[in-house]
């Protein structure tokens, strides 16, 4: 009983068709680059930093060793001090391993600016170009009236969009659209205008 | 009981566009649930499923589905709300840097990445490399100098603007819920609340985005809270897939606690933390079987964002602590100073922030939220910049405050006087004098605190994703460093004192003044909050040993006290009250006198109690109650004289239920009889068909008699989640106690105006 309703109550939840599948695309696409982490050579290195020390001033030594590798004796090149004063030098010194996924990074801020790109050419559209183009439907002429409490409309039968429903994929899909710009306009009530919800 | 959601049809895809019928059973926004009535459906739906899996093979296997897609939507929360946790880690990490410059190599590195494999830099510039230009370097040329600096004041404050307004812009037209830290409608929503939309898809990618957006901007907030939110969004959606989750409500925040878990685990890098801070703070209901299940979303959770690596060197969180120098008994008295400020300030904070959040709600201040959103930004990024520790993000911040400096920091807040010929090893530098840069820090940290103390105010409870955590720790941290400093300069100049003849010899490594920091950061979280051992949990995860339990739970202890002593609610209750959700406290104790009777309506004067009888009401009748009043839900008596209570109907199903009737049923008019007993009445031949109306009847109504002490009646409603208790007098029906009433009455008890209670 499980997965036969499972993509249609993930459908069914689903006001606005974009979001979920950008949310499943943004989901898809981070958990794919740590998979197959094929480390370039400039992903890994050891850091080792080694402090002012008598004459000879601080200085810091990067290399591309592997983590057993990764200690003052293999990474400090070349050597400043002579070869008895090496391991007090050494024990100055710190070393870390790190390491970073570039390919990780660039996806995931490639994707994050393509996702606020898409959301401000959405954004720029509902504000300037849709109530050009839209004519005043009579339908959203009730959300003018700021006293509607919430089930006033319930026991006057709500006309679900009355007569004929709209059979082609556009016009749902509109519907859709509709309905989510009202949840969005009375939440906007809520918080912005009553303060009713988040002081 | 009628499924009407099935009655479109299933199977057909398209349908998902049209506007849902709504069900039998479900919820209206806004309102409460019935927590045992949830749970007497669970328990139907699993014996169900128990009876049918002994049938076949195939139901046997679907019982078994059904009893681990708990884990399964688990594992799913804690893969999302890792991998977006580890999004939002990169991109804040790149666009803070944004403000300040740009990776000419590749754009989307950050500074450190930038400069990672350049062999340029040398011991004293360890941040410079030619692949990363400041601004004033890519635009004029010009590295050093006043215009260079003027150039980059000035675009770093463009840049913060230009991010806080594109948040709070797409915030106000696409998620208006995704604002504030979040927490404290979650508490309220996990006890039961019906906020719709709160934990919806658009709210979790808006909230996800602007998080990053605000910030990258330097305002004075954190992400802790907001990402609780984001967590809990994740879990709302991965529940809806399932229908154990989706068709039942208390189930569902079962699986919203351990999601509230997994958030702050990937927060703080503390799987353990989360947990608690889970049962602690944001859970209302905590049933044992939550336990387990949080802790291994949590743990999941830490895991994905640990493979993303956001930070470089396997840690979860920037400020990780990795030294293990020993603390003495006598620092114990700096630390519990440090308690007893972290007290203070959260008592200061939660009054001023409490104070301006109200003049936000109810003047004309409230009015104009993008515009403030800027000018709060416009402040903070023009007196941030100048000084060098709030120039940087808070995170980083407090990373430098948290560290020890060994002989290899170059920050002016380890510019000791060292000794040239000293030979010692990194972790053993023993008490050195400040130098000049020390002293410069100290100054601007003290400048540096006292704006972040008030900015802070300010900034929580604006209208873009803003979390609490982040910016007391750092007020904390700072305030630590310095107190830790003075401890230890005072050690240095003045060995002979008897303080510290004993433990502090010179020549010694004695005070570390990264351990003060933590201290702080701890006791300011702890006194904004009021979280005991999840705090103490949280930083010892933190700081990766046990070594420093002691001095935490010592500040933490010591703050609460001292900040319980001016206030009992933390931060998140005083915006419950502030807000007037409907939220009744466990940790509250109701200690007075009163009686049901003080409590229930209708009180003396006030017109009856509106009452449905059981087989004499019509139609019309019915459908006139429910229009001239505004009640959740109405008593069913005998009959009007004898007043003996039958059960409880509730509003949203008398309409839906009468409403189905008229489209449906045939016979049914106006003047149709309605009857909740098993068989019709007696009627007169030729009347309209009666409407029975008995399975949407809840036969075991909580009653209480009129002498029933409130303290009881208080903790009924608590434990078992009660919406409405009804009272009864030698059997007869007296009054309605409900969930509002008892919260106006506490309101009203604790001298506190009982209007403020809003919500039904």
């Amino acid at each position: 009983v499980l997965f036969p309703q499972a993509p249609r109550m993930l459908a069914q939840s689903s006001r606005n068709s974009a979001s979920p599948v950008l949310l499943l695309v943004l989901l898809g696409c981070v958990l794919c680059p740590p998979a197959q982490a094929s480390k370039s050579s400039e992903d890994i290195r050891c850091k080792c930093i080694c402090p002012p020390y008598r004459n000879i001033s601080g200085h810091i030594y990067n290399k591309n060793v592997s983590q057993k590798d990764c200690n003052c004796l293999h990474v400090v090149e070349p050597m400043p001090v002579p070869g008895n004063d090496v391991e007090a030098y050494c024990l100055l010194c710190e070393c870390k391993y790190e390491e970073r996924s570039t390919t990780t990074i660039k996806v995931i801020i490639i994707i994050y600016l393509s996702v606020v790109g898409a959301l401000l050419l959405y954004m720029a559209f509902l504000v300037l170009v849709d109530p050009l183009i839209r004519k005043p439907d009579p339908y959203t002429q009730p959300l003018h009236n700021e006293e509607d409490s919430e089930d006033t409309h319930s026991l006057a039968a709500v006309p679900a969009p009355a007569g004929a429903r709209a059979n082609t994929v556009l016009e749902r899909v509109e519907g859709a659209q509709q309905r989510w710009k009202r949840q969005v306009q009375e939440q906007r009530k809520t918080v912005f205008d009553r303060h009713k919800m988040l002081s | 009981m009628v499924n009407a959601g099935d009655m479109n049809g299933s199977g057909n895809l398209m349908d998902f566009l049209d506007e849902p019928f709504p069900d039998v059973g479900t919820y209206e926004d806004f309102h409460t649930i019935d927590w045992l009535r949830e749970k007497s459906r669970d328990t139907d739906r699993h014996r169900k499923i128990t009876s049918k899996s002994k049938e076949s093979i195939w139901e046997f296997i679907k019982s078994l589905l059904d009893a681990w897609s708990g884990w399964v939507v688990m594992l799913l929360i804690g893969l999302l709300a890792g991998t977006l946790a580890g999004v939002i880690d990169l991109a804040v990490d790149w666009m803070t840097d944004l403000k300040e410059g740009v990776c000419l190599s590749a754009f989307w590195y950050s500074h450190e990445q930038c400069c990672w494999t350049s062999n340029e830099t040398t011991f004293d510039d360890r941040d410079k490399c030619p692949q990363w230009q400041k601004w004033s370097e890519l635009l004029v040329s010009q590295s050093e100098g006043a215009s260079a600096y003027i150039l980059n004041y000035f675009l770093y404050i463009m840049w913060a603007l230009c991010f806080a307004f594109l948040a709070v812009s797409l915030v106000r037209v696409f998620a208006p819920y995704a604002c504030g830290s979040g927490i404290p409608e979650i508490k309220t929503i996990l006890s039961g609340f019906i906020i719709r939309g709160y934990l919806g898809k658009w709210t979790l990618l808006i909230k996800t985005v602007t998080l990053v957006l605000v910030v990258s901007s330097g305002l004075s907030l954190g992400k802790e809270g907001p990402l609780v939110h984001v967590a809990c969004c994740c879990g709302n959606f991965f529940s809806s897939l399932f229908s154990k989750y989706s068709k039942n409500e208390g189930k569902r925040r079962e699986v919203l606690s351990a999601a509230a878990a997994a958030g702050v685990s990937v927060a703080f890098g503390a799987p353990i933390g989360g947990v608690l801070f889970s049962l602690e703070e944001v859970s209302y209901y905590f049933p044992l079987k939550t336990l387990w299940r949080s802790f291994f979303a949590a743990l999941v959770a830490a895991f994905t964002l640990r493979s993303i690596n956001p930070f470089g060197n396997s840690r979860l969180v920037l400020f990780y602590v990795e030294y293990h120098t020993p603390w003495y008994m006598a620092e114990l008295f700096p630390f519990i100073l440090l308690g007893v400020f972290g007290g203070l300030w959260g008592t200061l904070f939660i009054r001023c922030n409490i104070a301006w959040c109200r003049r936000r709600k109810t003047t004309r201040l409230g009015k104009y939220p993008v515009l403030e959103v800027i000018v709060i930004t416009a402040i903070t990024a023009i007196i941030a910049y100048p000084n060098p520790y709030t120039r940087r993000s808070t995170s980083e911040l407090i990373s430098e405050l948290f560290n020890d400096c060994g002989a290899l920091e170059s920050s002016q807040l380890c510019d000791y006087i060292n000794d040239p010929n000293m030979t010692r090893p990194v972790d053993d530098i023993p008490d050195r004098p400040a130098g000049p840069g020390v002293y410069s820090a100290m100054w601007q940290l003290a400048l540096a605190l006292v704006f972040k103390i008030v900015i802070t105010i300010f900034t929580f409870g604006m209208k873009i994703p803003s979390g609490l955590f982040i910016p007391s720790m750092a007020v904390g941290a700072m305030a630590g460093r310095m107190v830790g400093i003075g401890v230890e300069q005072l050690a240095y100049h003045h060995h002979d004192w008897i303080i510290f003849r004993n433990w502090c010899r010179p020549g010694a490594d004695c005070v570390t003044p990264g351990l003060y920091a933590m201290v702080g950061a701890a006791a300011c979280l702890g006194g904004v909050t009021r979280m005991t051992v999840s705090l103490v949990v949280i930083m010892f995860e933190l700081t990766g040993g046990l070594e420093y339990i002691v001095p935490l739970m010592a500040a933490a202890v010591t703050s609460k006290w001292v900040a319980d002593a001016f206030g009992k609610e933390g931060i998140y209750e005083a915006h419950i009250h502030l807000n007037g959700y409907p939220f009744l406290d466990v940790k509250d104790e109701f200690t007075h006198r009163t009686l049901a009777t003080d409590v229930m309506r209708p009180r003396r004067g006030e017109a009856p109690l509106s009452v449905l009888t059981q087989d004499s009401m019509t139609v019309e009748d019915v459908e006139t109650l429910i229009k001239e009043t505004d009640y959740n839900g109405f008593p069913v008596v005998v009959s009007k004289d004898s007043e003996r209570l039958i059960g409880f109907a509730q509003r949203r199903e008398l309409i839906l239920a009468i409403k189905n009737a008229r489209q449906r049923q045939d016979g049914v008019v106006s003047n149709s009889i309605i009857y909740f007993t098993e068989d019709p009445p007696e009627l007169p031949p030729n009347s309209p068909h009666p409407l029975k109306l008995r399975r949407i009847l809840n036969l075991s109504p909580f009653t209480v008699t009129d002498h029933t002490p409130m303290e009881t009646v208080v903790d009924i409603f608590r434990k078992l989640g009660l919406r409405q208790c009804l009272v009864t007098r030698s059997g007869r029906l007296l009054g309605i106690i409900t969930k509002k009433d008892v919260l106006r009455h506490m309101a009203q008890m604790a001298n506190q105006d009982p209007e403020s209670i809003m919500f039904n």
